[in-house]
């Protein structure tokens, strides 16, 4: 059997936690009842040709957005459950989760909210909204670009399959050894661990390869890197960074791996292995990951408060570059995160002033979308809402966070609430706010239709005040000395915080609700909320010159840019859209490579955490064997031919007509 | 602003001081110049941060669409004046702050050995400072007091007014050793050495604890912490002694044991080597501890280097 199933057994599936089987049995059925619908309305056929195995970077991004929002609520799930353990475990009560379980819950919620949700986000707003920016039709590597999602996507099931099938890592989201190692975590969970972010980090690296070379060589004709957008601009930089330090993740999850597979000696306590080597790469990775996170996000706010300002953006120079000085800075900040491991003095201190001067150009950026919003005409629809909580939330977010960057201040306030308290302050108030202003402010663009406001409204002050809610008595618990990740408490004192805490996770557990509502409302009411122009927000972009949904060619005619904000110089100029002389488009094929190889390599890290080798090496042998074969694929495009480019352009000129 | 400072912050202080804010009211004077820098550093940056938010909302209100009174200026985006103050204010700030932070880094560096009982109170001859060797266990501490030749689990006692010298160490996995009334956390970690320096002004109880998540029984990895006058810790460490339970290597190896929410427990004797042994993995009979190794690895280089030279020479 072993050599059949590996460790796997009928022991490893978690039939003794009542809590996971309830999760199982609900899921089960909702898959189920998923599953049913689509083969009833005969969804599959449309589902794989249209967005499976499509390449449209469109679809593309769109599917990640899709997959960020489902694993949102999977670790907003974890969350929920953290936060309700730590408000009841006290006064002798160890709460309702054992050790076994919490432990694995905040090591998914953090794995998954990084990886699985801001991750996709992020990547897929880039892949929808650049191409559309730059004038391009699609990205550089078309292919790719789907393979990339499958991997994202094939990284999240393993880390969901570990849910019901063995455990995830019980080790916190980074998995330190001595603790992740072989001799201290035996199980599975370090190894899905190990596999789910390898796997999809393929998905990362090549997507950043992709955005890279696509804002590099495939911009219109007169769109300097000085005329680009500045989201484009903070999408460069983000990819830049993806690109040099998701290589360091895959090295050191990789020497972990062989610690655990093979027997090496590079992170054990004996044998001359050194724990702390991993702690520093995983942060020479991991602190210009959270860069990586937030620099889209910063375009994003540069857009929304320029269009609903009515202005051109304040110092858009002094804003590239401070996005450039960040992008370069954030690589000479890692070792801020592990003051305490007895760095000496002169070190801790050069990392700590690297760290505050982060915050120049990041005052910079907050005092450049502040004068753009000075002597305009800001309207405040949900995008613009989002930004101006934005601005207050971060800039506190930021405060402590140089706080933490002072050495003996992050003595005693290191892996303490607070220090948890200030990473959700800024990747709540800053990335998630971001998409959900880029959500609003782009959905119009993506489905044609806008999103009713009243729903994202209350879903706004949800969002906000939960936040404040939540995360306010975290700073207070720090500084009172709590640290994190624990299960049950002694001090009676203490309580009433985390009560406080719980009750604003729930205020964002309504927020969350009333945002799929919004969607839902929006859906039932596409007709109303229709927008026949493509430009709803009076934009100042390429993307608000298509039409909403842009054709899968995007542009009939490539433009030709003169200004940075070129849709705003073109409509200023009078620019009347072609209506003739349209030529032929050549566009990429879909395919379904990707989501065979995807497929695949989820076999393979399957296989690989449960040491059925046999399953692994003939999954890895039809991976490589496929990806070869693949490359033999020479049918790789079709011609859209002119007629059908008159038509849909035609169909367009009518509609704008009909919108007046 | 100075009404900020004179009235919100030291309310705010204070309303966290009510609620036991161990972190801003510690009982130590590393802590509490830890606790300065923090508060000082705050301060500075609120500098900045409060005018930001002030003028985030007072410009989206000012601003407002609907406020047609206001002036709208479309294609204004650009004042070098305006661009300088911009990036000059922030680094005002973090000029000072990082000249905060490279003296605040330097004097409170935990391996720096303290000059100071208290503010005007400095360290002299008269101060002899108390030893105590920290092992980090699954899921307990370890303290070994080697000049009285005692050890404790899951007990710290020190003598207040008197420079407390903390060397550090774990056996299994990477824990971190905080006890805020006394001074900031530094990690344990095995096979390696961190350091600390501490004082205790006033007398107290109250715990210390690990602040990094080492596995299963890491919540219970509290330990007592009792600042005590000289007279009072003499006391504790006769009574230590009075016990008969001795640590031996072999005790030790069963200690190591993975446990949880361990009681205190009080050794009236203790192996002389044991903390150099757990410091170099060498507990158990038979392994060859890690000094030792790296002295033959260096021994080996060394040799071998002189040989090529020899070969060499030849």
């Amino acid at each position: 059997m072993s050599t059949l199933f590996g460790r796997l057994s009928l022991e490893s599936l978690p039939l003794h936690e009542p809590i996971v089987v309830g999760t199982f049995i609900a899921v089960a059925f909702g898959a189920a009842a998923l599953l049913a619908a689509i083969t009833k309305y005969q969804l599959w056929g449309y589902l794989w040709r249209e967005w499976f195995t499509s390449i449209d970077h469109k679809k593309i991004g769109i599917m990640y957005m899709v997959l960020g929002l489902v694993m949102l609520l999977r670790g907003f799930a974890d969350a929920i459950m953290m936060r309700l353990q730590q408000a009841i475990a006290f006064g002798g009560s160890e709460g309702y989760l054992t050790a076994h379980h919490y432990d694995q819950i905040f090591t998914a919620h953090g794995v998954i909210m990084i990886f699985f949700v801001a991750m996709p986000f992020v990547t897929g707003l880039m892949n929808y909204v650049v191409p559309l920016q730059i004038g391009a039709r699609d990205v550089a590597f078309p292919f790719l670009n789907n393979f990339s999602f499958w991997m994202t996507v094939a990284g999240a099931m393993l880390v969901m399959t570990s849910l019901f099938v063995g455990e995830f890592a019980r080790t916190g989201w980074l998995a330190y050894p001595p603790l992740s190692g072989l001799e201290h975590s035996p199980d599975v969970g370090v190894d899905y661990y190990i596999w789910a972010l390898q796997i999809a980090g393929v998905g990362t690296l090549l997507s950043g390869v992709n955005l890279l070379a696509t804002i590099i060589k495939m911009r219109a004709p007169g769109m300097t890197l000085m005329k680009m957008p500045v989201f484009t601009w903070t999408a460069l930089c983000t990819n830049v960074l993806i690109v040099a330090t998701f290589p360091v993740l895959t090295a050191a999850l990789a020497l972990l791996s062989l610690d655990r597979y093979v027997g090496t000696h590079f992170f054990t306590n004996d044998f001359g292995g050194n724990a702390m080597m991993y702690v520093n790469l995983i942060w020479i990775w991991g602190h210009p990951e959270v860069y990586i996170l937030i620099l889209p996000l910063f375009g994003v706010f540069s857009e929304v408060t320029s269009t609903f300002s009515g202005k051109r953006l304040f110092g858009y120079s002094s804003m590239v570059y401070a996005t450039v000085v960040i992008t370069i800075l954030s690589y000479i900040v890692w070792l801020h995160h592990f003051f305490t491991m007895g760095s000496g003095a002169s070190v801790n201190s050069f990392f700590g002033i690297t760290t505050m001067i982060i915050s120049i150009p990041t005052g910079a950026k907050i005092f450049n979308w502040l004068f753009t919003m000075y002597r305009g005409r800001i309207r405040f629809e949900l995008p613009m809402m989002w930004t101006v909580a934005f601005m207050v939330t971060f800039v506190i977010g930021g405060m402590t966070g140089v706080l933490l960057a002072v050495p003996p201040a992050d003595f005693v306030l290191h892996n303490s609430l607070f220090l948890v308290a200030h990473f959700h302050n800024v990747i709540i108030g800053g990335v998630l706010f971001g998409l959900f202003a880029a959500i609003y402010y782009w959905w119009p663009k993506a489905f044609g239709f806008r999103l009713a406001p009243f729903w994202g409204k209350v879903s706004f002050w949800f969002w906000v005040v939960g936040f404040y809610v939540a995360f306010m008595p975290l700073y207070v618990l720090g500084l009172m000395g709590v640290t994190r990740r624990l299960r049950y408490f002694d001090d009676p004192s203490l309580q009433i915080w985390f009560v406080i805490a719980a009750f604003g996770a729930a205020l964002i557990a309504c927020g969350i609700g009333a945002f799929l509502v919004q969607i839902y409302v929006s859906i039932r009411d596409r007709v109303s909320l229709r927008d026949l122009t493509g430009d709803p927000w009076n934009g100042r972009t390429l993307e608000w010159s298509t039409s909403s949904p842009p054709p899968e060619y995007n542009f009939a005619f490539t433009p030709i840019i003169h200004d940075g904000d070129a849709w705003w110089d073109m409509k200023k100029r009078g620019y009347q859209r072609p209506t003739a002389g349209f030529r032929s488009i050549l566009m990429p094929r879909n395919t379904g490579a990707g989501v065979i190889l995807a497929a695949l390599s989820f076999v393979l890290g399957f296989a690989l955490v449960w040491y059925m080798w046999w399953l692994a090496a003939v999954s890895f042998i039809a991976l490589i064997a496929y990806a070869i074969h693949h490359t033999f694929d020479y049918n790789r495009e079709y011609r859209i031919p002119a007629e059908q480019v008159l038509r849909t352009e035609a169909a367009r000129t009518q509609l704008l007509a009909a919108g007046g | 602003m100075r009404r900020f400072r004179n009235i919100i912050l030291p309310a705010a202080l204070a309303l966290l001081a009510g609620c036991n804010s161990v972190v801003l009211n510690p009982s130590g004077d590393v802590a509490a110049r830890q606790r300065d820098l923090l508060v000082h550093s705050t301060m500075l940056m609120l500098l900045i941060i409060v005018p930001v938010i002030a003028l985030t909302l007072f410009f989206a209100w000012r601003y407002r669409a609907s406020n047609k009174a206001a002036r709208y200026e479309p294609d204004w985006h650009h004042s070098t004046r305006l661009e300088l103050i911009i990036w000059a204010a922030p680094l005002l700030i973090i000029i000072c702050l990082g000249a905060l932070t490279w003296l605040g880094t330097h004097l409170l560096d935990p391996y720096r050995p303290l000059d100071r009982i208290a503010p005007g109170q400095p360290v002299t001859e008269a101060h002899k400072p108390v030893d105590v060797n920290i092992i980090a266990l699954d899921w307990k501490w370890l303290f070994i007091y080697p000049e009285y030749g005692i050890a404790t689990v899951n007990e710290m006692a020190v003598p207040i007014d008197t420079p407390i010298r903390m060397r550090i160490t774990a056996q299994s996995v990477m824990n971190s050793l905080y006890i805020p009334e006394l001074a900031g956390q530094i990690y344990a970690m095995p096979g390696m050495e961190t350091k600390l320096h501490g004082v205790l002004n006033r007398t107290s109880t109250s715990h210390g604890f690990s602040a990094n998540y080492s596995g299963a029984g890491f919540s219970g990895m509290r330990f007592a912490f009792r600042g005590l006058t000289a007279s009072d810790f003499d006391q504790w460490v006769q009574q230590v002694r009075a016990g008969d339970d001795a640590l031996t290597r072999e005790g030790y190896l069963q200690l190591a044991k993975p446990s949880e929410n361990e009681p205190v427990r009080h050794y009236a004797q203790v192996d002389d080597t044991l903390y150099h042994a757990i410091l170099n993995r060498c507990v158990a009979p038979g392994t060859v501890c890690m000094d030792q190794t790296m002295a033959h690895a260096k021994m080996g280089h060394a040799e071998m280097a002189h040989a090529r030279a020899h070969d060499e020479h030849e």
